[in-house]
This record gives structure tokens, sequence and C-alpha cells, in this order.
């Protein structure tokens, strides 16, 4: 999209490139969450054991495609930046679009921060390999962070078009390692009915392992922030959200499976890199290096697609004035929003100086839940106020309003797995919401033109 | 092992020469266009959309 003419009614404007396609779709949704399959999931492992981690990888699964139908259904309809900040916008009102554009920057700005410290680990992880120790991962952090906000700053297209390079090679990595294992001649490699012991900590254990469960699927939700940028928003984004989360439920499976199979629970369970252990421990070599570096691709793609989403959520703030309007600029010549971009790289950076991994990680995740709960009011409220015959959607989710139950059902099941864990941070980020609330209907919601915000063309919603 | 010593000053040497360039370029257009051209993006509709609805005679 370019720049329209400017005439007295219409005033010049400024506006994103429409330049993407499906495949940019799926490498951003799919780029963000491939690196919980290369670490991070295998602890619900040490939660619930081998089995109880299967149950979180199918029961998450099943959450995380309620989250891309009901997200494809809405995103369809609404090809604007901002994802589900905008929809909360035109869908419930001012206070819970501001809550969820917060819980979209705070998700995606702390995962970003959690894939540079994982690549400044790697890092010093090599250097000790080679024989230099206490390697300090800091300059490689802010190497990652500023090298993927250049990229992102300088445009869309070449950042997904690499996040997709990149997160085919470390899905392949996965395929390659599921092959290199053997499956064909169980018993030979993997070791499943040697490895597989009943559940050890009972039914509540696996309970506890739906948060880790997170890890296989969090932020495929992203592709919808690609809406205004995409070519033909209506069937794209829903293309490759499906596809994005078809990809994820075969690459958790497959992880699971080989993992399993060459490692005993216990192990796993506190395993830092368990698919690059699992190539060890198959001893090929070849495999290893491939394994390693799907490991740094996975991370790279992660951060790259966290940047791309959370500036685009901060801009959509800025550009409705949740946020000071300053943020809303697009850049004349590569159309990206480029303060929104700058303005979160010290956050990321400061985030990840704190080297608090697992923290940062469960404060992205339960603002990520927190979202998720908001789409399951936000699909009904939908379809009761533009049912199907009022708006035409790109793509139509089946079986409403089964999916939208199930994922608020699914999503209570993981506060408490995660009240179980994480009591003290689960109520710390609530209250952390709470208080940017008050701050927002006291003090920003003046700034707000309520009218100028809802730009989209859509007919009055019955019954108002 | 000084190539690792290398490593971490170019990574620091790179990284700051990126975020210089970016602040650059962003001061350089907040200089040269005007505010209101460039925070004037509006939420877009989807062409296909427009198009299906323009097939089937829905406005």
């Amino acid at each position: 999209m370019t720049t329209e003419t400017t005439t007295a009614e219409n005033p010049q404007r400024i506006s994103m490139f429409k330049v993407l396609n499906p495949f940019h779709v799926w490498a951003l949704g799919v780029g963000i969450v491939l690196v919980g399959e290369f670490m991070g999931w295998n602890f619900s492992v040490a939660k619930g054991g081998a089995y109880g981690a299967l149950i979180a990888c199918w029961v998450i699964g099943l959450l995380y495609s309620c989250v891309a139908m009901i997200d494809s259904e809405v995103t369809s309809t609404v090809a604007a930046a901002g994802g589900q900040y905008t929809q909360a916008k035109h869908i419930i009102g001012p206070l819970m679009a501001f809550n969820v554009g917060l819980y979209l920057v705070m998700a995606y700005t702390m995962l970003e921060a959690a894939d540079a410290l994982i690549v400044g680990d790697l890092m010093s992880a090599v250097a000790a390999a080679t024989g230099y120790e206490g390697l300090s991962p800091q300059p490689f952090v802010v190497l990652t962070i500023a090298f993927l906000a250049w990229l992102n700053y300088r445009g869309v297209f070449m950042t997904l078009t690499v996040n997709f390079v990149i997160t085919l090679f470390a899905f392949l990595a996965i395929i390659a390692l599921f092959v290199g294992s053997d499956p064909l001649n169980p018993g030979n490699i993997l070791r499943h009915s040697d490895l597989l012991t009943e559940l050890p900590y009972g039914w509540i254990g696996v309970v506890a392992s739906l948060q880790f469960g997170m890890w296989y699927y969090l932020g495929i939700e992203g592709t919808c922030q690609a809406a205004e940028e995409v070519r033909s928003a209506g069937r794209s984004i829903p293309l490759g959200t499906i596809g994005g989360i078809l990809t994820l439920l075969v690459a958790a499976s497959l992880t699971w499976y080989v993992a399993t199979g060459l490692m005993p629970w216990q192990y796993l369970g506190q395993a830092t890199t368990p698919l690059y252990d699992a190539a060890s421990i198959i001893g090929n070599p070849s495999l290893q290096v491939v394994l390693f570096i799907g490991t740094m691709f996975a991370a790279i793609a992660s951060a790259n697609g966290c940047i791309n989403d959370a500036a685009r959520a901060w801009f959509s703030m800025g550009r409705d004035r949740y946020m000071p309007t300053w943020f809303g600029a697009i850049h004349p010549h590569y159309r990206t929003p480029f303060r929104a971009i700058i303005f979160l790289i010290p956050i990321a950076v400061s985030f990840a100086f704190t080297g608090l991994l697992d923290q940062v990680i469960t404060f992205s995740i339960l603002s990520g839940l927190l979202g998720y709960t908001f789409m399951s009011f936000n699909m009904m409220k939908f379809r009761k106020m533009w049912p199907l015959d009022v708006i035409k959607r790109g793509y139509i989710h089946p079986f409403h309003p089964i999916p939208a139950l199930v994922l608020l059902g699914l999503c209570s099941a993981v506060y408490f797995a995660t009240f179980l864990g994480y009591g003290a941070s689960l109520l710390s980020i609530m209250a952390f919401y709470i208080v940017a609330s008050v701050w927002f209907v006291m003090r920003r919601y003046q700034f707000v033109k309520r009218g100028d915000q809802f730009t989209m063309p859509w007919p009055r919603p019955r019954g108002y | 092992m000084i190539f690792w010593d290398i490593l971490s000053y170019a990574a620091w040497i790179i990284s700051g020469l990126l975020l210089l360039w970016i602040l650059a370029d962003a001061i350089s257009v907040s200089r040269e266009f005007d505010e209101e051209l460039l925070i004037s993006s509006r939420e877009g509709d989807d062409d296909v959309l427009e198009q299906i609805k323009k097939e089937e005679g829905i406005k």
C-alpha cells in the first residue's frame, strides 16, 4: 500500500506496505513458537512424567487450536495491526482493549528477551565447549536484539522472509531428528518400553504440567498482527494460522516421541536443551550440528517475530491514543512502525539483562493466558453483535460456541496449574495489570478519541 | 582464548553501530517529514473481502 493522493477532503495518508503472503504469516506464528519445542516444553515432564507431558501436549494443543480458529475468524474481518487489541477495541471496549494491548506487548517483549538470553547462553556454551569458560552472554544478547530490531525497522517483507527460512530450517531439524531416531524399529534407538513410566505424581502432576505445555504453542496467535500488511488478509491469515497450528501439533508430538524414547523422565524434566541432548544420545555428529543450528535459529526466529508483534501492538495503541500518538508513526520509506520498534529495544534488553529466564518466561506465559481468556468472551460477543449474515468473514470456525467454551475451561485449568507452581508470580502479574488499568482509567482514557478509533467498515452492531 | 574476546568486542561494536544507525535515521525522518503525515495511518479494510462483497452485491 502506498501514500494516498492528497485532496482537500482526503488528506495525504501513509500506511504500511501490503506485501505479505500466507507463508509469511506461517513464518511469523510458527517462528515465534518453535523455540518452545527445542527447550522449555520438557519442564512439563518434571511435573507430570512422560505421559503427563503428552497429555499436556495434546490438551494445550486443543487450547491453541481453539485460539487459532477463533483468531482466524475475527482477524479475517479486522484487517488491522494490533491483533487481539484491535479486536477488543471493536468488540468489547476501551479498558479491555488497553489491557489486551498491554498483555500483547508484555508477552512478546518478555519472550523476545528470553530468546535473546537463549542465544547468549548458547554462545557461552559453545565457548565453554572450546575451552573458554565464563564468556559473558551480554554482548550476544544485545547483538541479537539490535540486529533483529534493525531488520524489523528496515521492512516487514525481508524480516518475515528471513523468519520463513530459519523457521523452516528449525522445523526440518526436528523432522531430521525424528528420522535419525529410527522410528520404524522401536527398541533399536528409541526405548519407550524401558523409559515410559506411570504418572509419578498422579493426576495433580498432570494438571501442574499444563503450564509448561504452553511452551509448545505460545505465540501462534501472533499471526494476526500481520493483518494490515498481508495481501488478502481475509484468506491469508486463516491459511497461515491454521497451517501454523497444524505444523506445531506435528512438531510437538514428534518432539515428545523422540525425547521420551531417549531420556528418562527424571533427566528430561530438567534438561536445558533436550533436543540437542537427544541428538547427542543418538551419536550422529551431523545431527548434533543440525540440532544446534536449529536451536539457535528457533530462538532468533522467535525474537524476530516478537519484535514484529510487540511493535505493532504498541504502534496500534499509539495510533488510537491509548498511548502517546508519537508511537503511532510509520516510517515513510520502510513503512514500519519505527518509533514503536525503537521504544521497545531498551525494555527488551533490560529484561534480558536480569538473567531471570524462568520469571521472564512466566510473565510472558501469563500475559498470553490472559489474552486467551479474553478471546473466549470476545468470540461470544462478536457472533452475538455481528452474526454470520451481517459481516462477511474470510473464515468461519466450526461448532460455535464449543471452541470458545473449551478455551475458557482450559484457560481456567492452566491458571490453576500456574497457581500451583508460580502462585506469587500469578498474583503479582494480576496486581500489575490492575494498577495499569487504574492508571488508564484515571489518566490516559481522557486522551482517547472514541469515535476516531473505529475505522472498520462494519455495520452497526445488533442491539445498538 | 583471544578469539572469543575479539568476538565479544565485535558484538558490542556491531550492536552499537546498528542502534546508532536506527536512531540517526529515526531522527532524520522525524525532522524531514511532517508529524501529521507520519502519524496519519488508519486501519484498513481487506481488498479481497471488499471484492467478495462487490461480487455478491453486499454493501
